[in-house]
């Protein structure tokens, strides 16, 4: 299953719930506002480096680089993708949930 | 008007519908609600979710007479009926179940007996497994 987070963990809970129901082994990928959950180095980032063991983490680069965040912000283990990423982890993971 | 017909013979998935919001506040309870009210037409398989403040909107006794927004809560009992239809008839082979997180129920200090309809409580990672199986998830 392919989760994907589109809200920033200091906003909304959305990262928080879909950490707590994705089950170990399915991918998340964090698009739009999401992305900060990916950046090192902030009150949030540990709920992300706490992911990576159990979980493939992707974020989208577009929206990191929309928000001035650069790949090398990125937590150790989460892998940066492209739209065509995108279309990929959707083709191979099957269902997919929106943690809006 | 354009005709449409669906063609779901021998076709059965499960569906699970993810009610993340409190009721009234934005349009995505309303939404997931009528959704899961067109899927009944196909008789697929349900999981009914409420997660996080969803489990608001599962909570006996909302009056929103002095708001001026339609109070949508009756239609719960609708989704009842239907599980408890398909239940009883064994030429429907449809299951739906209605699911609250015992997680975000707690963190609420809600419990069941303040629901308005009969819900099936279960833990996160019981949830986790239900979604992981499910073919489609439709969150809101």
């Amino acid at each position: 299953m392919l989760h994907t987070v589109n809200k920033s963990p200091f906003e909304r809970t959305s990262l928080d719930t879909c950490l707590r129901l994705a089950k170990k082994g399915s991918a998340i990928l964090l698009i739009e506002d999401g992305v900060i959950a990916a950046v090192k180095g902030t009150e949030q980032s540990a709920k992300i480096e706490g992911a990576v063991g159990d979980h493939a983490v992707y974020v989208l680069g577009p929206d990191l680089k929309a928000r001035a965040l650069s790949e090398d912000q990125v937590i150790d283990g989460v892998k940066v993708v492209d739209y065509a990423g995108f279309v990929d982890l959707a083709e191979e993971h099957g269902a997919h949930n929106a943690w809006l | 008007m354009a005709e449409y017909e669906f063609d779901t013979e021998g076709v059965k998935k499960t569906f699970t519908f993810m009610n993340r919001k409190a009721p009234y506040g934005t349009v995505y309870a309303l939404e997931v609600l009528e959704t899961v009210l067109i899927s009944a037409a196909f008789e697929q398989h349900a999981n009914i979710v409420f997660v996080d403040d969803g489990v608001y909107q599962l909570k006996a006794g909302h009056d929103t007479s002095e708001i001026g927004m339609k109070n949508f809560s009756p239609t719960f009992g609708i989704i009842e009926m239907e599980k408890e239809d398909a239940d009883e008839d064994e030429d429907i082979d449809m299951v739906w179940r209605i699911l609250v997180e015992k997680e975000s129920m707690e963190a609420r200090g809600l419990t069941e007996d303040d629901f308005k309809v009969e819900i099936e409580v279960v833990s996160a990672a019981e949830l986790a497994d239900i979604l992981d199986a499910s073919d489609c998830v439709i969150g809101g």
